[in-house]
């Protein structure tokens, strides 16, 4: 975008690139905060981004310092990180890094034109003008908080407020002048800059400072634009109309202000435009910074390759030994608060098998509950489904919470609730505090299917259609999606008898983002359905057929059962348990009991980062206070999310099992063996990058820059429209993730682990460059393990090279239950004390 | 029976000073320490309400510690109990309770732990003072407790930008309302030649003959009380700050304005009931204020998009009903109607997160239905006028801002060019010429004597509203502030000869000592700093927590809080000044009104707002 020759067109294109992209919260897809950047290298983005928007991008210099004292950051990396950047020089840039006073203030481009009003004319036009735009662009947008609705709608939000302008005896604006502007047709985002700002070498940078004054709400135009369909109830609204409804606000209150006495920006000002997206200089700083994240990544990276490579050999050693009879198998999602979980269970149950897989399970589709009027997407956020499963046979009534009746808020029956209904919240606040239970206001991710109700899985006929979708999935298709997952996880042969699928969502009370807790693989929901979907079509008899025409051949005696595990509340609900076999049925109450007893131990080990249980206590207790933190209102914790997460492993479970890695680690289950030209590789690190990458960056950078690039706090937000989260009556919508969630997390780049052989990997990640930039750009780290010589490979400037950790010694664990129990908590949240809740990679000693 | 009411004074002072003794990370005993207190608060009070009502349930008085006494002017602390201290009481005590409950949790780790149960503690004896008051004194107290701590919680997130512009916003009317309530007070010493208990006003008969011997008077003081309660309860044309206010943490937001803040005006007129029944325009007005509020807060709560502040305004319509009530002397429907209202706004804002999921769940099986619904052009024009007309919130937040703070703004900066370094120098020999007059009273010339004061008085006014003006340095700005306040007290002085010296002392004592504290602390904030001004936020809170807080306590020495003397010394001012003085009380109501915003204009615009140097992380403005 250049200065020359200005052009609407290109403006609008590049403020959406730049704004963030997050939908309402109701759908929270998580995703990489600096997405704009994404064509550059990490740093070269990063420092930027911080160098036009003001972002703090890493950690501050003294946090490093810090992490470096406590021994967070080591030596030894840090020194290595030093020489490979620097090859000459170690001392005096070690000395630098950990001494060097630099000016870290940063002077940021956005925002420097506009400020010249305040200079100048003495006018603060955001206080002026900011809220009264975002009341009419809320009330415009809302979802279902007012009483009264918007009273024009139809055409777009210019043309409500013409609509409203010409038929009213007041007007939105102080000025007459204003008030033409409006209903002047086909005002144009060019005619009024000409006004306001006067010279067109200062329109884009105007208008970038304008819309980065409120980047929440510009954002979340741009999204709604482009994204019409995540509204329950449509509105048209685009950023075009947001900008001509600003910039005539503005010119009214500059003339109301003035008293019409005022000059364009451009005539006024001296200093020439600035390009906002010139390369920024590389400084001394920004070296510095990037050898401490390095240093900071690599301290915790080295201790996982190495313990990894030490796990290797060991099962190198070992005897291969007779393949067991297996008790059942449990395929999860990625998902790395799953991960505690597949080791409890597999803790619990010598003969069991645990595979991790995306949580949709490989069926993509949208689902309708029954009586809902909207569909909702099942599968990841890039997929358009063109299918269509519908619950049906639901006999259960939908409840209600009189509480949360709009009625309390009008005249008459506000007064009527305030003197009867004002009692019995008071009672119903003191239940939830002393005795929290689940209610119809707290996200249940268990009431997002009915349990009883039954699904529209199978078509028959391909003209069964409903709005262009095809109602369930034929044979063939339903079998090249089991094969897909199966072939995916390396699951061909040795089938045990029941073979769970464990779908998971999290329930949680007055949490406004309980999306960004749900499977990001289902668009942020709960994968109930997927997973009862996927069991039923593995069950089918027709499907078995074909997948063994296919040479997967599951025995007739091998069930599928779906299930759901709630990741807040540490329960698990099964699904279609009586299709059982008499033998399975039994089998499976064996089983429920293991998942039961694992989930205690799983609730005892997430619970040593909640201040309010006891680690050590009775695990039947912490098991009942996991779950009253779902459901309490007062409890912005409910679970930690995807806090902490670093590591992606793809691969067999032999890989991981044996290590503690502190549910840090997406674990995707993957055969080299059954794919030696990497066939299925592809598809199966596609959606790392988006899923896992946009994960682990938006928690990267909502933690090293909460204000800006998170959404704060959680304590203060206030609910607008039902679209998003603000801090006060007047204030700008806040994307992101509030500090709740992100204050256990080390921001540390993903790093995935692959175990192929590095030229399969390098070929499989190069076939596609949407995947490849996101490798080539450093914004995951990428390892290929050696499946002979169990050698590490850092994939780097475009190659694979040999990495020996610098670790030697591996840290050993007996027993899980002391390491928990030991383990620190952390005294604040600041980064120095937060990191050491974090456990380094633990090797289970061998008995 | 009397001597325990000092006892729910006490148990919340307690409570607040020994939370101060626990750093941040000892979340445990800090929250053990609010939840013993409330507790203990509500448990004892139940026992003694039961205690009460089988007794009879007889209004109870006690006169506490007498501050001051000299020939008819004594002030002296008085407590009382009747059934509307006992509803208050108790719905406070337990909402409190409740909501301290909530906070152990909701708050955990936020680097403000320790600052949110401090101020709710505050607070909490605050509210009390002002229910158990039996004088106006005492409520006055409590009163300024209610704002300051309001102050504190609303700009609880204080490295942001608007939770300080709306904590600064919402002080200047509590400030209006509470300088409402110190004419009040003024015109009430007048009305009855003493410091009138609540328990005296009871006695209906004797009140209204008194009453209606001197109309004017009476009349003065209940719009003051009025003016005071509509605007601690939002009424119209106040009502935009509420809305506002809504920035700290929910469960501050939930007990100060969702419940007993915010119905702080419904108890005073309860209390002054007595006072004022006999007098129909009074009741009259308070109805008429109480239906048009009603009318257009609930009209501006339906077209509210944000939970919050829906919650907020379809209160202030209730309250507004309640208004109606107190008036019409319905008094037990007044006081279930506060009690359930407290108690449904508090739980709805508690539970405001949580209907994003519960709405949107909703609205997935029953879809907004859209209005297709054709109007004619005339109605469609009076519909469209009148949901803008609420989307603007009725302008009142640009028409008090025209009203009140532009024409303030407006002399302070008339007079700025006025006030220079050598005109200061020349104002303190001024000054010292006042006191060579005051002392030599006896040879003054009658008709000079006369207006001095008056000078005084005048330019005591003018030197705030320049330090309110002031946009370059914050030493200036204070220095003018104590200049000012010296003057304020010498014009009293000069205009009453029995005004003693020990008075004067009495008021500029505590002021002194918090003055050169103030400057101290800004002259070293200077150094450190190097420049800083008045024209934008600097936030400093975050390089230099401690000058921070010395120089907050240094600023609430002038807030006439009970922490200095001089707090006894404004009640002192304002019994000297005579009911014919109407240049004087002016001049001298628009000083008191200024100063307060002057002077947390000044911690604020240094100490709070997002941090000047671009470090760390830094808030946005519009967040």
């Amino acid at each position: 975008m250049t200065n020359k020759g200005f052009n609407e067109q290109e403006l609008l294109h590049a403020l959406k690139h730049y704004l963030p992209s997050q939908t309402p919260l109701k759908d929270f897809i998580h995703h990489n905060s600096l997405h704009a950047f994404q064509k550059m290298k990490f740093y070269d983005a990063i420092f930027k981004a911080s160098a036009i928007f003001g972002y703090q991008v890493t950690l501050p210099l003294t946090d490093f310092r810090t992490l470096y004292k406590i021994g967070r950051i080591k030596e030894s990396i840090l020194e290595k990180i030093i020489r490979d950047r620097k090859i000459s020089n170690l001392e005096n840039w070690k000395d630098k890094v950990l001494f060097k006073t630099y000016n870290e203030h940063n002077d940021y481009r956005i925002g420097k034109l506009r400020a010249n009003w305040k200079k100048i004319y003495k006018i603060d036009l955001d206080t002026a003008v900011q809220p009264l735009l975002f009341r009419i662009l809320a009330s415009y947008l809302d979802q279902g908080v007012s009483v009264w609705q918007f009273p024009e709608h139809a055409s777009g939000l210019i043309a409500a407020l013409q609509e409203i302008e010409r038929n009213n005896y007041i007007s939105i604006f102080k000025t007459s002048r204003a008030r033409k502007l409006l209903l002047q047709p086909d005002i144009s985002i060019t005619q009024l800059l000409n006004i306001i700002v006067g010279k067109e070498e200062y329109f884009n940078q105007y208008i970038f400072d304008q819309q980065f004054s409120h980047r929440g709400w510009s954002g979340m135009v741009s999204t709604l634009e482009d994204k019409p369909a995540s509204l329950l109830d449509p509105k048209k609204i685009s950023l075009n109309d947001l900008l001509v409804f600003e910039l005539i606000l503005e010119i009214d209150c500059l003339e109301h202000e003035t008293k019409g006495n005022w000059q364009p920006l451009a005539s006024t000002v001296t200093e020439s435009p600035v390009d906002l997206f010139d390369d920024p200089q590389e400084t001394e700083l920004s070296e510095i910074l990037k050898i401490w994240q390095d240093a900071f990544e690599w301290s915790y990276y080295d201790e996982v390759l190495a313990a990894m490579q030490k796990l290797n050999t060991q099962n190198r050693s070992k005897e291969p030994s007779a393949p067991l009879t297996k008790s059942f198998q449990a395929v999860f999602c990625i998902d790395e608060r799953e991960c505690s979980l597949r080791r409890h269970i597999e803790s619990l149950d010598k003969q069991c098998e645990t595979f991790g897989c995306p949580g949709f399970f490989g069926v993509e589709f949208y689902f309708q509950a029954e009586h809902a009027k909207f569909y909702d997407k099942l599968c990841p956020a890039p997929v358009t489904p063109s299918y269509l499963i519908k619950e049906y046979d639901v006999s259960e009534k939908r409840k209600h919470d009189l509480l949360y009746t709009k009625k309390t808020h009008q005249l008459i029956t506000g007064f009527i609730s305030a003197v009867t209904f004002g009692f019995w919240a008071v009672i119903r606040l003191v239940q939830n505090l002393f005795s929290p239970k689940m209610s119809p206001a707290i996200s249940n991710a268990f009431a997002h299917m009915n349990e009883q109700g039954k699904l529209t899985i199978e078509n028959k006929d391909i003209n069964d259609k409903e709005n262009g979708l095809q109602i369930g999935f034929t044979i063939e298709e339903m079998a090249t999606r089991v094969m897909g997952v199966l072939n995916g996880i390396g699951l061909t042969s040795g089938f045990a008898p029941l073979i769970y699928i464990v779908a998971h969502g999290s329930s949680s009370a007055n949490n406004p983002h309980h999306g960004a807790h749900d499977c990001g693989a289902c668009s942020g929901r709960p994968g109930s359905v997927n997973a009862r979907v996927f069991a039923a079509m593995a069950n089918h008899k027709e499907v078995r057929k074909l997948l063994t025409e296919r040479g997967i051949t599951i025995p007739d005696t091998c069930q599928f059962i779906g299930a759901l595990h709630d990741t807040a509340a540490d329960q698990i609900e099964f699904y279609d348990v009586t299709e059982l076999n008499a033998v399975n049925a039994a089998a499976h109450k064996i089983n429920y009991s293991v998942f039961d007893n694992a989930l205690d131990l799983n609730a005892k080990e997430r619970s040593r980062r909640f201040a309010s249980i006891d680690t050590s206590d009775d695990l039947k207790k912490i098991r009942k206070a996991i779950k009253d933190r779902s459901v309490s209102l007062f409890e912005p914790r409910p679970e930690l999310g995807h806090g902490t997460n670093t590591l992606c492993i793809v691969g067999k479970r032999e890989l991981t099992k044996g290590l503690f890695l502190d549910r840090r680690a997406f674990l995707n289950s993957y055969s080299y063996q059954l794919d030696p030209e990497g066939k299925f590789l592809t598809g199966v690190m596609r959606p790392l990058g988006p899923v896992c990458g946009g994960i682990n960056l938006e928690y990267y950078f909502s933690r090293v820059d909460n204000y800006k690039l998170g959404a704060g706090t959680k304590l203060p937000h206030n609910v607008v429209g039902l679209i998003g989260v603000t801090n006060s009556s007047d204030g700008d919508l806040r994307p992101g993730l509030p500090w709740q969630m992100i204050e256990v997390h080390d921001p540390l780049r993903l790093m995935i682990i692959v175990e192929h052989y590095p030229e399969v990997v390098l070929k499989t990640i190069q076939s596609v460059p949407e995947m490849y930039e996101w490798f080539i750009n450093e914004w995951v780290h990428l390892v290929s393990i050696h499946p002979e010589s169990k050698k590490t490979y850092y994939f780097n400037n475009g190659e694979f090279i040999i990495y020996e950790p610098e670790v030697k010694e591996v840290r050993i664990y007996k027993d899980v239950n002391t390491l928990l129990e030991t383990a620190k908590e952390m005294e604040t949240n600041h980064i120095s004390d937060a990191t050491q809740e974090n456990l380094p990679v633990y090797l289970q000693s061998e008995i | 029976m009397e001597q325990l009411l000092q006892l729910f004074i006490f148990v919340p002072l307690a409570g607040f000073l020994i939370s101060f003794f626990f750093s941040n990370k000892q979340e445990k005993y800090i929250s053990a320490v609010a939840f013993i207190t409330v507790g203990s608060q509500l448990l004892g009070l139940t026992a003694f309400i039961s205690f009460w009502l089988i007794s009879g349930s007889p209004d109870l008085n006690l006169k506490h510690l007498v501050f001051y006494k000299e020939g008819n002017i004594e002030i002296f602390l008085d407590f009382f109990f009747d059934k509307i201290t006992a509803v208050f009481g108790l719905a406070g005590a337990l909402l409190t309770f409740l909501v301290f409950v909530f906070s152990k949790f909701y708050l955990h780790r936020d680097e403000g732990y320790k600052r949110f149960f401090n101020t709710v503690l505050l607070f909490f004896f605050g509210y009390n003072i002002a229910i158990f008051a039996g004088n106006f004194e005492t409520l006055f107290i409590g009163w300024e407790f209610l704002g300051i701590t309001s102050f504190l919680l609303i700009a609880f997130y204080r490295d942001r930008f608007l939770p300080v512009k709306n904590a600064l916003k919402t002080i200047s009317m509590y400030r209006l309302g509470d300088i409402c309530l110190i004419l009040a007070l003024w015109m009430s010493h007048h009305l009855w030649h003493e410091n009138i208990t609540f328990q005296k006003l009871q006695d209906t008969a004797a009140v209204s003959s008194h009453i209606q011997d001197h109309l004017p008077l009476a009349l003065f003081t209940f719009f003051m009380i009025l003016l005071s309660a509509s605007i601690k309860s939002a009424q119209f044309p106040f009502s935009s700050w509420l809305p506002r206010a809504m920035e700290g943490p929910t469960t501050s937001s939930a007990v100060f304005y969702g419940s007993l803040s915010v119905h702080m005006g419904v108890f005073l007129l309860l209390r002054t009931y007595s006072f004022w029944e006999s007098i129909f325009v009074i009741k009259a007005v308070i109805v008429v204020i109480g239906i048009l509020t009603t009318f257009i807060a609930s009209s501006i709560a339906n077209v509210q998009s944000t939970v919050k502040t829906q919650i907020a305004y379809s209160s202030i319509a209730q309250i507004g009903l309640m208004f109606v009530e107190v008036a019409l002397g319905w008094h037990t429907l007044a006081l279930i109607h506060f009690a359930g209202n407290a108690f449904l706004r508090t739980y709805q804002l508690l539970v405001s997160p949580s209907v994003l999921g519960y709405l949107v769940h909703d609205q997935i099986f029953n879809p907004t239905v859209k209005e297709t619904k054709s109007y004619s052009p005339s109605v469609k024009k009076i519909r469209n006028t009148f949901y803008l007309l609420c989307i603007k919130e009725w302008n009142m937040d640009s028409f008090l801002k025209q009203l009140f703070w532009n024409p303030l703004k407006f002399i302070g900066k008339l007079f700025q060019p006025l006030i220079t370094n050598t005109s200061l120098i020349l104002l303190s020999v001024i000054y010292i010429g006042g006191l060579l007059f005051f002392y030599f009273d006896d040879h003054i010339p009658p008709h000079v004597d006369e207006i001095t004061h008056l000078f005084f008085a005048f330019a005591s006014m003018i030197l705030v509203l320049v330090s309110f003006a002031e946009k370059k340095s914050p030493v200036k700005a204070w220095i003018l502030i104590i200049l000012s306040q010296f003057y304020c007290v010498l014009s009293i002085a000069l205009l009453n000869d029995e005004y003693q010296f020990t008075e004067i002392f009495m008021y500029a004592g505590g002021l002194l000592v918090a003055a050169i504290i103030g400057i101290f602390n800004l002259m070293r904030l200077k150094k450190l700093e190097n420049t800083i001004t008045l024209n934008d936020f600097y936030g400093l809170a975050y390089s230099h927590p401690k000058l921070a807080f010395y120089f907050l306590l240094s600023c609430f020495a002038f807030l006439s809080l009970p922490f200095t003397p001089s707090f006894i010394g404004i009640d002192l001012i304002f019994s000297h000044i005579d009911k014919e003085e109407y240049l004087l009380i002016t001049f001298t109501t628009i000083n008191f009104l200024v100063l307060e915003l002057a002077v947390l204009r000044i911690y604020a615009r240094l100490f709070l707002g997002p941090h000047i140097r671009h470090t760390h992380p830094i808030a946005y403005r519009s967040s």
